[in-house]
């Protein structure tokens, strides 16, 4: 009991603390598109990671093999994945609109596989490192924090932010709030809502670009990365309550603290345990999500 | 200044309004008035747009309704109130209202339009920071007209506004009815609450199983022994 009480008052715990916030930021920044587009257009993205790992893709080449300067590569990689979101909707959803929700799910699903599967044929199965290393800020002799991690949360609430003011202010932001609560009316406040789905799988797509930017810095490439945070971006946004922003955004600090609290304890592979557990108990207790509405 | 003639609409293989023909004059306030499943709701959505129609033309001010994409028809000076209000429930009063000036076209009108909207139902104004699903029935119906009045409109068209209201509450909303009426403005309005809504209107239709039955002024068909037996159980 001695030994836990003592780890828990450690600087090391503050660490902990302070890490799993700046991992939270990403995670944020990961459920904010998938949610964003759950709201507008109620399809799920399962393939949200891939579109992700195709935008890494673009950054590696464009600044490896290209020797593109990394910030303009990773410029054009969230360009790809705008385009990208473009596509998904206009080729896939845009057909499936009206579409059994299973359908809609196995059709990104099959997507996924189809997006993964090219990326092996076309890149092959190496993992491949940015090389791009922003060093660590020292915070005292015994705590260091990566600069790529504090940058990540920086523009990751940053986003949040931008999205927020987008949403709360602007007529398109009220229009894509309307929109998820009656769909049907939409017309009749001169909304042309297939614009909107697709502006809002713009959006979406250009927030994986952005996540795509922030995950290259800090993890190699190769064509399964997705599915290493496809997952937990899902259960994030289902555990804050899916198409619910706000929602998912505490969430994913909820994960976050979770992970690495966990992996504090014990290994890193246990606070991943340590937070699917609590997910699943969450299902339990509140199957809508923590901070669905009441409806 | 609005003009529907033979039109016919339903779901699928479903055809809820034949041959229907009628007109509002600009300035009238006209009713169409039926029972339940007689095809009135049909025959608003049609109008804006919301299901397309089988057959049959609509045209305001001479423009054709049914050749207009659904969410260009606000811009042609048609505004909807929809059958149950429809309100944006976990959205502000405000925001709802700004919903109703979406269209680039009006945006510019929307400070002048709040205030015209806030001067006739000063309660909106009150309200504004509210969410609107948490007003009382009668607020929410303000609310909705207000959303279609920040067009502008040059014909507002109101899909059963006393539908679901507690009685008192009903006087209010035709007394709503009345004030936008001195406004000057053009409006059509569907009801089954037939003895409230022919004291606010100048002329009204009979809808009776998709087909109109019988027009004519709101006093002829108060007096009109059929109408009184059909629908005000005298």
């Amino acid at each position: 009991m001695a030994e836990f009480t003592d780890a828990l008052f450690s600087i090391f715990f503050v660490e902990t603390l302070i890490n799993g916030l700046l991992l939270g930021g990403v995670l944020a920044l990961l459920s904010l598109g998938l949610n964003l587009v759950f709201g507008v257009v109620d399809v799920v993205w399962i393939c949200y990671a891939e579109i992700i790992m195709l935008g890494m893709y673009t950054i590696y080449f464009l600044h490896v093999d290209a020797g593109i300067p990394v910030i303009i590569a990773a410029g054009c990689g969230i360009a790809v994945t705008t385009i990208l979101g473009l596509l998904v909707h206009r080729i896939v959803i845009h057909y499936l609109l009206d579409a059994a929700p299973i359908n809609q799910l196995l059709a990104t699903g099959g997507l996924l596989f189809f997006l993964q599967g090219s990326a092996m044929v076309a890149f092959g199965i190496e993992f491949r490192n940015l090389g791009v290393s922003l060093g660590s800020l020292i915070v005292s002799e015994d705590i260091y924090l990566s600069w790529t991690r504090i940058l990540c949360f920086v523009l990751a609430a940053g986003s949040v932010g931008v999205l927020y003011v987008f949403l709360s202010r602007s007529y398109l932001g009220a229009a894509i709030r309307a929109i998820s609560q009656d769909r049907e009316i939409m017309p009749l406040m001169g909304v042309d809502t297939k614009k909107l789905y697709l502006l809002t799988s713009a959006i979406g797509g250009a927030l994986a670009g952005l996540a795509a930017a922030l995950l290259a810095l800090q993890y190699d490439v190769h064509p399964f990365i997705g599915l290493s945070f496809g997952p937990i971006t899902f259960m994030i946004c289902v555990m804050g309550g899916l198409g619910n922003m706000v929602g998912g955004f505490l969430a994913a600090f909820i994960f976050s603290e979770l992970i690495t609290i966990g992996g504090y304890f014990a290994d890193l592979e246990w606070g991943y345990v340590l937070a699917f557990v609590v997910f699943i108990a969450t299902m339990f207790v509140r199957p809508e999500g923590l901070f669905a509405r009441k409806s | 200044m609005l003009t529907l003639s033979q039109v016919n609409a339903g779901y699928g293989d479903f055809q809820a309004l034949f041959d229907v023909s009628l007109d509002v004059r600009s300035g009238e306030a006209v009713a169409v008035i039926g029972p339940n499943g007689a095809g009135k709701s049909t025959l608003m959505r049609v109008i804006s747009g919301m299901i397309p129609a089988f057959g049959g033309s609509i045209t305001m001010q001479d423009v054709s309704v049914l050749d207009t994409p659904a969410h260009q028809i606000v811009g042609m000076g048609i505004a909807h109130v929809p059958e149950n209000r429809r309100l944006f429930a976990r959205m502000t009063v405000e925001d709802n209202l700004r919903m109703g000036c979406f269209s680039p076209q009006f945006r510019d009108r929307y400070t002048e339009r709040l205030e015209f909207v806030y001067q006739l139902f000063p309660r909106m104004r009150e309200r504004r920071d509210q969410m609107a699903g948490t007003m009382s029935g009668g607020e929410q119906q303000m609310c909705a007209i207000g959303r279609a009045l920040m067009s502008d409109p040059k014909i507002l068209i109101m899909d059963e506004p006393s539908a679901g209201l507690a009685p008192v509450i009903v006087q209010q909303v035709f007394e709503l009815i009345e004030r936008i009426r001195g406004e000057g403005l053009t409006v059509l309005i569907v009801e089954q609450n037939v003895k409230q809504v022919l004291k606010v209107v100048d002329r009204a239709y009979i809808l009776e199983a998709g087909t109109i039955r019988m027009e004519g002024t709101a006093t002829e068909l108060l007096e009109s022994a059929d109408i009184q037996k059909a629908f005000m159980g005298m």
